[in-house]
């Protein structure tokens, strides 16, 4: 594959009820994500924008953003999705040779929604709805048939949601960066056992941005390009029933997919640092056995260890990840966006030593349905 | 350059008001299992699906996890696209650019609509700016209708001329497409005397809303010639989706989206001539008045000669450059799947398998999209795989 390198990031701060509007937003990180790569809008010639009507509001909500993110004036396009999927429409249409700089824009302001009508849409309409399912009782269904399959434990997820939420407090970004101890988040508030308030993510207003170029530009324009060097998505099907809420074997193969790509064997001793889709503090558990950090069930142990926190052998989600700051759609871009400061060793109190190899990841639709992995090198 | 692309394959449904007996999963099943027989391939063959329709004309959300039952998508790499009214086409081009940058091999595009399950007028009234636009914004027609009255205030369009397209149109669907929607034969005496809806436009010169799915299976070169012996190669894809709010394009009576995205696609497909390049076109023209008002956007005629060509008779299917054969999107409005049935369309017309309608001696085709805020987005397909 010929190489493809993100030469511009930029984020807002993720909050709730973000008084700026979608496009706003959009501008805002349109704009920082130019001034970090050192172009101007002139300089775009392509643009792939990531929108959700439902989360939106309204219909062909990619027109909210066109103005806003100078897609009016260029080859557009948008992804509905995570914005993971978002750069890899990006990625293939530099790989086309028919354009270069392109310009990835990922926004949401889902504080100003109803995320569990939102998140109920997800659902079958005849079988499914009526039963009130929505993006945390499903996922309450999932912790519980992992948790009950491989004896997870809620004191081991709880363990995800304090080291995150302790990440963020290095994160200027995140919305909740937070002090707390594994004894907080099994008290708090219970939503739909085993989740607990503390479990789960916030729902974030933000955005943001990412611009891409191909290598012999890249190098031109930027003196720390960070290469995509695996891509991989895949999906699962769709009923919850028709699946083992357990298996990850969607995401197995989407990130060997990537990992074949970018030439990675042993994915534990070869990435430095994860940013992973932790919407719920079980996912990151079980996305670290479906990425090869560890052993189907393995993931408890993983994190008693400390193999996942800040000066371990791979911190995950050293940004405090989804648990800290979820602008949904934005959200697996933000992952990527966190993973190219880290290779570019500018990711502040947040920065992992020496990280050379990093891995970026999104989700789409309930429990982790489809994912989008991405094998990232400075 | 990245890798040759083509379209080795397409499926649709026969198109109604309302397919009761089927979801919107089934709907795709049917698009998608004829698609497969066409081209004796199955789903394993499948390397990687993008999929598009309008969320809240079914209300369901993160549609394309939904709709991976309806293909069989189970472990396969899915993505969905939507940008409104151009989501076909904008289905059809994600998924060019899917083979042309040797990601994938095979690639299966899908574009859907079960607008019997929605309001879609209400729905797509949303798409406007709710301070500034929404009160006034009448759904898709409003715009297109101030759109022709300024063509005809400027150039002497008729609705007569719009009429003359409904006409074309709806005649070609009648007499040539089992899968079109609306099967009549209608006169211009029919479309004058049926109801305005928006003042110049009439009921007749609109489009409907239908229930319908295409699905489309782009290859690379070398799965192309394994899988059938004429494959419709891809020169050409443009796009310019240049508005956000109405005002910025109604001020123009012609379609400036259509004329940067036809631009693009003929400078990458090496046309430079299209009218008499051309072989047939599959135009996504929501209303027969456009019909009139874009042909000088496609460079089909000089500023203002759209009623002349229209009148002239040259786009009827025996005309030197037939447009929709198939009856067109006033004959058949599955909205997601609109856009990728006119790339579909232009496919078989170019793979000589378009049956009663098949317009001879076709080496080049075009297939545009339209939606959103007034965009475009355009597809040159071919016989050959490049223009000398």
């Amino acid at each position: 594959m010929e190489k493809v390198a993100i030469i511009g990031v930029a984020q807002t701060k993720y909050m709730k009820n973000n008084p700026n509007s979608h496009d706003e937003m959009a501008f805002e990180v349109t704009n920082k994500a130019l001034e970090d790569a050192g172009l101007t809008i002139e300089n775009i010639d392509n643009s792939v924008t990531c929108t959700n009507d439902f989360w939106d509001g309204r219909t062909i909500s990619c027109m909210t953003i066109t103005d806003a993110t100078g897609s009016s004036r260029v080859p557009t396009t948008n992804v509905e999705g995570d914005g993971t999927y978002g750069v890899l429409i990006g990625l293939m249409r530099i790989l086309s040779g028919y354009h270069n700089i392109t310009l990835v824009v990922a926004q949401s302001k889902g504080s100003i929604g109803v995320p569990s009508l939102i998140t109920n849409a997800i659902f079958d309409p005849l079988y499914e709805r009526m039963l009130g399912l929505d993006a945390v009782n499903s996922a309450a269904l999932q912790a519980r048939r992992y948790m009950t399959k491989y004896g997870i434990t809620e004191e081991q997820c709880a363990k995800v949601s304090v080291k995150n939420h302790k990440n963020a407090l290095n994160n200027p970004h995140a919305q909740l960066p937070l002090d707390i101890t594994v004894e907080d988040v099994l008290h708090s508030r219970l939503l739909a056992d085993p989740i607990k308030l503390l479990d789960t993510s916030p729902i974030s207003d933000g955005a943001c941005a990412l611009i891409l170029a191909r290598e012999s530009d890249a190098k031109k324009i930027c003196k720390k390009p960070v290469w995509i060097r695996g891509v991989g998505h895949c999906s699962d099907t769709y009923h919850l029933g028709d699946r083992d809420l357990s298996d990850v074997s969607v995401l197995e193969s989407a990130a060997k997919r990537a990992y074949d790509m970018a030439g990675i064997k042993d994915p534990k001793k070869e990435i430095h640092v994860a940013e992973v889709y932790d919407a719920f503090s079980y996912m990151e558990l079980m996305w670290m056995e479906g990425l090869g950090f560890c052993e189907r069930g393995g993931a408890g142990a993983l994190i008693d260890s400390g193999f996942t926190e800040m000066g371990g052998p791979l911190p995950v989600n050293p940004s405090g990840g989804v648990l800290s700051a979820h602008p949904v759609l934005a959200a697996g871009l933000a992952r990527i966006a966190e993973a190219v400061l880290q290779l570019r060793g500018e990711a502040g109190s947040r920065q992992v030593e020496g990280a050379r190899v990093a891995l970026a990841h999104g989700i789409e639709g309930a429990c982790g349905q489809g994912h989008c992995v991405y094998v990232l090198e400075r | 350059m990245g890798n040759r692309v083509s379209i080795v394959g397409v499926g649709q449904t026969h198109h109604k008001s309302k397919i009761p007996e089927c979801n919107g999963q089934e709907l795709i099943g049917i698009a998608v299992r004829r698609v497969l027989e066409n081209t004796e391939l199955t789903m394993k063959d499948i390397d990687a699906v993008v999929v598009g329709n309008m969320d809240h004309f079914e209300s369901i959300n993160y549609g394309d996890m939904w709709s991976v039952l309806g293909f069989g998508g189970y472990m396969k790499p899915v993505l969905k696209v939507t940008t409104g009214g151009t989501t076909g086409s904008a289905v059809g081009h994600a998924a060019f650019y899917h083979v042309a940058s040797g990601l994938f091999d095979t690639v299966l595009a899908i574009g859907w609509e079960q607008n019997s399950e929605s309001d879609t007028t209400a729905a797509i009234v949303t798409h406007c700016d709710p301070l500034i636009e929404r009160d006034f914004y009448g759904g898709a027609i409003g715009g297109l209708a101030a759109q022709y009255s300024m063509y005809m205030d400027k150039y002497g369009a008729t609705e007569e001329d719009a009429a003359l397209v409904s006409v074309r149109d709806r005649c070609n669907a009648a007499r040539y497409n089992p899968y079109a929607h609306l099967r009549e034969e209608i006169t211009v005496e029919d479309v004058l005397k049926s109801p305005y809806i928006s003042y110049p436009l009439r009921l007749l010169h609109m489009c409907p809303r239908s229930d319908g799915a295409c699905a489309v299976i782009f290859a690379s070169e070398e799965k192309a010639r394994r899988i059938t012996s004429k494959p419709a190669w891809i020169l050409g894809v443009g796009n310019s989706h240049r508005s956000t709010y109405l005002g910025d394009e109604i001020g123009l009576p012609g379609l400036r989206s259509l004329e940067i995205a036809a631009k693009e696609a003929y400078r990458m497909a090496g046309i430079t001539d299209p009218f008499n390049q051309i072989d047939v076109a599959e135009m996504y023209l929501p209303a027969a008045s456009a019909g009139v008002s874009w042909m000088e956007a496609m460079g089909f005629c000089e500023e203002g000669g759209g009623p002349e060509l229209i009148r002239s008779g040259v786009t009827n299917i025996d005309g030197e450059l037939p447009i929709n054969p198939s009856g067109g999107v006033i004959s058949t409005n599955c909205i997601g799947a609109t856009g990728l049935i006119r790339i579909g369309e232009a496919a078989l017309q170019v793979m000589g398998k378009a049956e009663a309608r098949q317009v001879p001696d076709v080496k080049i085709a075009a297939a545009t999209g339209f939606g959103g805020c007034f965009w475009s987005d355009v597809m040159i397909l071919s016989s050959l795989s490049y223009l000398d």
